[in-house]
């Protein structure tokens, strides 16, 4: 595109300038269609896990479901109620939706496709992916409804919790390349970090689904407590953005694990057929995006006290450790500073990836330990004031009350 | 090659700010607009709101902020750490290590004083 732009007679700067606005109006534009069919998708599969058939009316598969949705939610009267903030109240949705398209600037789709190759791609990642807290906390405190006050508040306190670990854990794949870069980093996985870093990958994904507020980790729109949290008095299409926003969220999670940690474009020709490269960059990111929606269908909510507990006394902890632990050995092991293919990422990798089950199995002993003595905490708590027997008409009641 | 890449971040960033917005926008002119009172009421599940929103907070939220600005201060220099990574020795490696287990003496400070505690 550039040098057809430099054939019809425009200077290599202009050229590259207008090839490249084109490019990030391609991407942006892109990026907010896929969304489309990410709903399109995560409906279908949420449908398959609840044993039904989801959108099937629309179009074929019902494709064309989520642009019926999206016509109709536009035609919806957007109530503005008594005493909002207008102008935070109309910039929360769309600051929701921003903070997770700027991430798509930094995906290397192809050897040679990237939005920007920004040389400090991980820390960028970083600080565009927190704007989506203060996002949540300005749509929650200037609705004016106690509700989405509060559910902005456990929401921050949730996400600003979670982004400890979750940075911890992109720093594992900068220490391993050597570089911010994300292309660099997609370039030097010889062999992709899943299997240097298994731990790191997990830590990932929770703290990224704590970071997407979903099941298990939604106290910040939990629908029992809060009515819809933060975002209870919005209607019309600046309620359709927070979903546009979380949706095309998870999937940019689905993303950034393949990128980050399961080697992005990288796959048998890529560097020669860069179509090959997209292709696999798709299909791991899905790998990663069915893991979220798998996680999401399957467990059921955690309290707000259990969410801080597990991210500020468990996943920060073990992040710092998991961080100097592959520090350490990457630095001991012969020959990781000069890696340039396969075979000579093959022997530290499999080094480290005994590393990270040794680390995994000693962090399930001491889960299963605290688990005993909670169970055990549970019991005495019971023993001391035996109210009602479990099972009986007393103590059904209450509890069906309180869910 | 001239021009610096960080035009098209902004250039991206003002474009994901205005796509959004579209649909907003258009909304005005196609959704109907028929307010009414009752249709503007704070919806508290059927009851009237009572007092302000705008009231102060559980202070135990300002202690978790706190407790992860050192975090994120903390990450901030782990970064340049990280990218050096390949030039430096087994020295700033112990160094960094050091810095760590400051970070988690305080974090373990805070535990045992019990501001990671929800339940007062």
């Amino acid at each position: 595109m550039t040098d057809s732009l430099i054939d019809i007679g425009l200077s290599r700067g202009l050229a590259v300038l207008i090839a490249k606005t084109l490019g990030v109006f391609a991407l942006a534009t892109v990026g907010l269609l896929w969304t489309f069919f990410c709903i399109w998708a995560e409906r279908k599969v949420a449908a398959r896990f609840q044993d039904r058939l989801g959108p099937n009316r629309a179009g074929p598969f019902g494709l064309a479901q989520t642009v019926a949705d999206a016509i109709k939610i536009i035609l919806k009267e957007d109530i503005m109620h008594q005493g909002v903030d207008r102008w935070v109240f109309n910039l929360a949705p769309i600051l929701s939706v921003m903070s997770v398209l700027l991430i798509w600037v930094v995906i290397p789709f192809t050897p040679t496709l990237i939005g920007v190759d920004l040389s400090i791609g991980v820390l960028y990642l970083f600080a565009v992916g927190s704007l989506g807290s203060i996002a949540i906390l300005m749509a929650g405190w200037s609705s004016n409804n106690k509700f989405a006050l509060l559910g902005a508040f456990r929401a921050v306190a949730q996400l600003i919790s979670y982004e400890v670990p979750m940075a911890l854990a992109m720093l594992v794949p900068v220490v391993l390349a050597g570089s911010m870069s994300t292309q660099d980093i997609v370039r030097s996985q010889h062999v992709m970090y899943l299997i240097a870093a298994p731990l790191t990958v997990l830590i990932f994904i929770i703290a990224s689904m704590a970071e997407l507020g979903r099941a298990p980790f939604d106290i910040l729109e939990a629908e029992s407590e809060l009515v819809a949290g933060y975002q209870t008095e919005y209607s019309g299409f600046k309620f359709g953005l927070f979903y546009v926003g979380e949706f095309l969220h998870a999937f940019t999670v689905g993303l950034l694990i393949a990128v980050l940690f399961l080697g992005g474009w990288r796959g048998p020709f890529a560097e020669d057929v860069p179509a090959l490269g997209f292709v696999y960059l798709l299909l791991k990111s899905f790998v990663g995006y069915f893991a979220v929606m798998w996680i999401r269908m399957t467990l059921p909510r955690v309290r707000v006290d259990q969410i801080l507990d597990l991210g500020w006394k468990f996943l920060v902890p073990l992040s710092l450790v998991n961080l100097i632990v592959v520090a350490f050995l990457w630095k001991i092991l012969p020959g990781t500073d000069s890696i340039n293919s396969a075979g000579d990422a093959l022997v530290p990798s499999l080094v480290l990836l005994a590393a990270n089950i040794l680390m995994i199995a000693g962090v399930g002993m001491l889960l299963r330990e605290e688990g005993r003595r909670e169970r055990a905490r549970i019991a005495a708590r019971r023993a001391a004031q035996p109210v009602s027997e479990p099972g009986s008409v007393a103590d059904a009641a209450p509890a069906g009350a309180s869910d | 090659m001239t021009v610096n890449e960080w035009i098209f971040v902004g250039l991206f960033l003002a474009l994901a700010w205005l796509l959004p917005a579209t649909p907003i926008i258009l909304a005005k002119f196609l959704a109907p607009k028929r307010p009414n009172p009752i249709k503007q009421q704070v919806y508290e599940c059927g009851v009237e709101t009572t007092g302000n929103t705008w009231v102060q907070f559980r202070a135990q939220y300002y202690i978790y902020a706190l407790v992860f600005l050192l975090f994120d201060v903390e990450i901030v220099f782990l970064f340049p750490w990280a990218l050096a990574y390949n030039k430096l020795g087994l020295f700033a490696l112990f160094e960094v290590v050091v810095f760590i287990v400051l970070l988690v003496v305080a974090l373990l400070y805070t535990w045992r004083k019990r501001a990671l505690e929800w339940s007062s």
